[in-house]
């Protein structure tokens, strides 16, 4: 078998944290190919992410032309299939991120290859585990095509550390690049000062229980005490409570920190799902029936209204 | 305008999950539709209407992959306002995201939308696959994980807004083009077509329910069935379930009595404070 192609997304100067965990999967997948971590950067000016990639990968092949500057599938996924075929590779790996999930499976269908989604874990060359039914359900996958795609949970592998010597950089030539006629207009971030949600060790989620977007407040200020990011669950979210990006859950961002706390959040599966990862979970509930008791190693039966400022004082106490 | 909406159905996600002999066990389930695919059936029927209520002016044809009984999931979308329907033979439990891409591929090639619109996920597989792979087939652009989407009033281009990690993204695509949508697709400005719908439309949040007259209307809808053999579709599988088994359980978590208990547990036994 071949090399192991991995997909990471960079900013102008760098990986990005998120695509750690696509690079230990691609060195996991590659003891079973044989050969080496080629790793793939795409954009715009790009050649210091190029060489940070190099720290972790065995070679790094970077498409950097003015017409990829922008994170379309349209683009970037003829450019990852067509250095798959060019590498003679026989995997392309990438984190599950929004990015990953977009452009992964288009590229799939340019290879005609079959795709695993999601992965939390490698069992083979085209072997693997992952979550289906809300994480209710465990499956096991063989990719039978000659390549093999993958997109990587990236809550289930460690973020890779830079190997001993550095890969070479070979700039490739993209070819013609056509978006057929799509266009990226412009993203509107969501500007926080916190963790990432996907890579805190602590994160603290509100639900509907919380009632108004005012009262959040106090959940980040619980939050910020702990270091952690917030998060929430689709109740909250889709009552607009909380930007949508703070999602929790099946349909949203999977999480797995240290330390979980779930306030005024009933436990529906599709949050479960997101979540149930999480080393020590904490739920707060004034329900005592919530299903959110079922998967928390500590629960507390409380209105939020007096745990949380008590939650906050306590923590000051023990921490002085 | 014509637009095809793909759908499928999905054992309720509320009932706990049966194993048998290493597999999922559908066979008591309760189906309903993914409820990413009743998004995208709203998604279509605002885009062919004047406003909530109003007049429409366009077809919404629905797809699905699956045994006669889908056709009741079906009937339930046809309720909702979609015109007709194609039900192609195929056992849903075991098809993969490629197949279902390459059988739909087939069905675009033949029915000519516009548009087709597709949930971003089933909650059974949770692949996330499908649209990406259809718009892959077809060369067409693609725009995933909607949170909204505007119809340019010379139907010939669509603006969108994307939920993505950082946020929310604009793309504009021109048509033809797959799109997948995301949860705040039904909300109440979400969802417009300039050709139809002036700036101050608005429709209800959430996706409509059948109204009585919907219900008697969609009895005399076509449900076409087609055998997946007349399709000429490569129906190999790329990818095989080997086996599947229930998560390990958590261990049984304890009450406490008080914020102070609970503090005192976090730092003490669970170390992380």
């Amino acid at each position: 078998m071949g090399a192991v192609a991995v997909f990471l997304e960079t900013t102008d100067k760098s990986v990005r944290s998120t695509s750690l965990p696509a690079l230990t999967a691609a060195r996991e997948l590659a003891k079973h190919h044989g050969g080496p971590v080629v790793a793939i950067v795409v954009g715009n000016g790009i050649s210091g992410a190029a060489q940070d990639a190099a720290r972790y990968a065995d070679k790094v092949w970077t498409f950097d032309a003015p017409a990829l500057k922008d994170p379309i599938a349209e683009t970037w996924a003829p450019v990852l299939a067509n250095a798959v075929k060019k590498l003679g590779a026989t995997a392309l790996v990438a984190s599950a991120t929004s990015t990953g999930k977009d452009v992964l499976p288009r590229a799939a269908a340019l290879l005609e290859a079959g795709m695993a989604s999601d992965i939390t874990g490698v069992k083979g060359p085209k072997t693997f585990r992952r979550p289906t039914y809300a994480g209710n359900a465990l499956t096991d996958v063989e990719v039978l095509t000659p390549i093999v795609v993958a997109s990587v949970r990236q809550t289930e592998f460690a973020q890779a550390a830079p190997a001993a010597s550095a890969g070479a950089v070979e700039a490739q030539d993209a070819g013609n690049v056509d978006p057929l006629g799509a266009s990226f207009v412009s993203l509107h971030a969501t500007k926080s000062v916190r963790p990432e949600l996907t890579e805190a060790q602590v994160v603290v989620s509100g639900g509907r229980g919380m009632k108004t977007s005012e009262n959040f407040k106090i959940l980040e200020q619980l939050t910020d005490l702990l270091g952690g990011a917030l998060g929430a669950s689709r109740a909250a979210a889709d009552a607009g409570l909380v930007p949508n990006d703070l999602q929790v859950g099946q349909t949203g961002k999977v999480v797995a920190p240290k330390l979980y706390i779930a306030v005024a959040i009933s436990g529906a599966i599709q949050h479960l799902a997101g979540m149930k990862g999480s080393k020590v979970i904490v739920a707060i509930n004034k329900d005592p029936e919530a299903p959110i008791f079922q998967v928390a190693d500590y629960g507390l039966v409380a209105n939020w209204e007096q745990a949380i400022p008590a939650l906050i004082a306590e923590i000051k106490k023990i921490r002085s | 305008l014509k637009i095809l909406v793909s759908c499928k159905r999905v054992p309720n996600p509320e009932q706990k999950l049966k194993f048998n002999s290493g597999a999922v066990d559908v066979s008591g389930a309760s189906w309903q539709v993914n409820p990413f695919d009743e998004y995208a059936v709203e998604t279509a029927l605002r885009l062919t209407e004047k406003g909530k209520g109003g007049e429409r002016s366009g077809e919404v044809v629905l797809v699905s992959i699956g045994p006669k009984d889908v056709g009741q999931q079906m009937r339930g979308l046809l309720a909702m306002g979609a015109d007709r329907g194609i039900l192609i033979s195929g056992d849903d439990g075991t098809l993969d995201s490629d197949q279902v891409a390459r059988t739909l591929r087939a069905v675009v090639e033949a029915e000519k939308p516009d548009l087709v619109v597709m949930g971003k996920q089933s909650v059974d597989g949770d692949s996330n696959q499908v649209g990406q792979l259809l718009a892959g087939y077809l060369g067409w652009p693609q725009a995933t994980f909607l949170a909204s989407i505007v119809l340019a009033a010379d139907g010939k281009s669509a603006t969108v807004t994307r939920e993505v990690d950082a946020g929310v993204e604009e793309k504009k695509i021109p048509l033809p083009a797959v799109v997948t949508v995301d949860l705040r697709i039904i909300g109440k400005k979400a969802v417009r077509n300039a050709a139809l719908a002036p700036d101050s439309a608005e429709w209800e949040d959430n996706q409509r329910y059948a109204s009585l007259k919907g219900i008697m209307a969609a009895k005399k809808k076509e449900i076409k069935e087609v055998a997946a053999a007349s399709l000429g579709v490569n129906a190999q599988p790329l990818v095989k379930t080997l086996h599947q088994e229930p998560p390990p359980a958590r261990k049984a978590g304890v009450k406490v009595a008080s914020v102070e208990e609970l503090v005192a547990k976090l730092h003490t036994e669970a170390k992380v404070l």
